[in-house]
């Protein structure tokens, strides 16, 4: 945007805050008269140290600052089934700019008893559209790339390499191995979550030093015929727990001033509840 | 012999315990712990010694953690 226009937005918005905060319909006649898109309107909102007011209850948490880093942040959701729904939810709502969200599937009915996206209407349907839907409901300033196909594509590979997180919403431990070297090829932080039944476990992985495989150290040795992944059992309050547990530690890294002590990762069973974590 | 606390976690407590302390004949590897406890490699999840990740042929010290989680996968 060129400063004149710049400065046009800005007094536009300026003139229509309430208290400092912007609204909706605000977004909606900014659109409209000057031919932005939603997440740009936002970013000027944020830099002119206005606040929208979508976010009041975080206001006071993130701050404009913190609002615009998230706005600003490019994140990949690999897997868009239970984990992911609940993961793609949550950045949705805390307003993280721009997801590319990556599965080639389309819901079955089995999904229905823990993935956020699945509803009876939406049988059949791609899971990534589904998501590019339920953002346009929720928080239209949050760009989403649908991508119906396997992370190991061509294209969602490159997709992934423009992004500086990368969320684990996957349902197999190899397709998690392979993710974890690419991001670390890539230098990716990966978000890795895993459920099973009552627990899951959970983790924030540097692409320097954070290797998937020291979570699996029986990987070399598992059979094919072991059901690790989209045939076990799931229940829909753990597959909610861990994802909010990846996502805050994600909230928690973007937030941050420096990268250094990541934490280690965590445990947590549900049938306790029970809370294992370490640095 | 080295004294260690082992502690367990969700399915793996079934007819085993939540944390004890046992003594191994030294060298004490953890592989060789798993094998004692009749825990299959292939069923582990993360393995810390003292809150920090090891791999199986690690070898454990007198006054060792080690927890021993089982494997996650789904999603």
């Amino acid at each position: 945007m060129t400063p004149a226009a710049t400065a046009a937005l800005e007094a536009f918005l300026v003139a229509r805050a309430e208290s400092g905060q912007v609204a909706w319909p605000v977004y909606e006649e900014a659109a409209r008269r000057f031919s932005l898109s939603f997440h740009t309107i936002e970013m000027v909102v944020l830099s002119r140290g206005l606040f929208p007011l979508r976010y009041q209850r975080q206001q006071e948490l993130l701050g404009a600052a913190g609002q615009l880093r998230l706005l600003q942040t490019r994140a990949a959701l690999v897997g868009c089934g239970g984990l992911g729904g609940a993961i793609f939810e949550m950045l949705v709502r805390l307003g993280i700019g721009h997801i590319v969200v990556i599965d080639p599937d389309r819901f079955t009915e089995s999904n229905l008893n823990r993935q956020l996206l699945a509803s009876l209407e939406n049988l059949g349907h791609l899971k990534v559209e589904a998501a590019g839907e339920r953002a346009r409901q929720l928080n239209p300033v949050v760009e989403v790339v649908p991508l119906a196909e396997r992370f190991q594509s061509l294209s969602a590979a490159s997709h992934l390499a423009g992004c500086e997180l990368v969320f684990d919403g996957l349902d197999s431990v190899a397709d998690r191995l392979e993710l974890s070297q690419f991001c670390r090829r890539e230098g990716l932080y990966m978000v890795h979550g895993a459920v099973s039944g009552w627990y899951g476990q959970g983790a924030l992985l540097s692409p320097d030093a954070g290797e998937l495989e020291r979570f699996y150290p029986g990987a070399a040795v598992m059979s094919e015929s072991i059901s690790e992944g989209n045939d076990s059992a799931n229940l829909v309050m753990t597959v909610n727990a861990i994802a909010a547990l990846q996502v805050a530690g994600a909230l928690r890294f973007l937030l941050q001033d420096s990268k250094e002590s990541l934490p280690g990762g965590f445990f947590l069973d549900l049938s306790g509840p029970e809370l294992e974590a370490w640095s | 012999m080295s004294k260690i606390t082992v502690k367990l976690f969700a399915g793996f407590r079934e007819g085993r315990f939540h944390r004890r302390e046992l003594e191994l004949a030294a060298p004490a590897k953890v592989s060789g712990l798993l094998r004692e406890l009749e825990i299959p490699i292939a069923e582990v999840g993360v393995l810390l010694v003292n809150g920090r990740h090891v791999e199986p042929d690690y070898c454990l010290k007198e006054s060792d953690t080690c927890s021993i989680f089982p494997k996650v996968g789904g999603g």
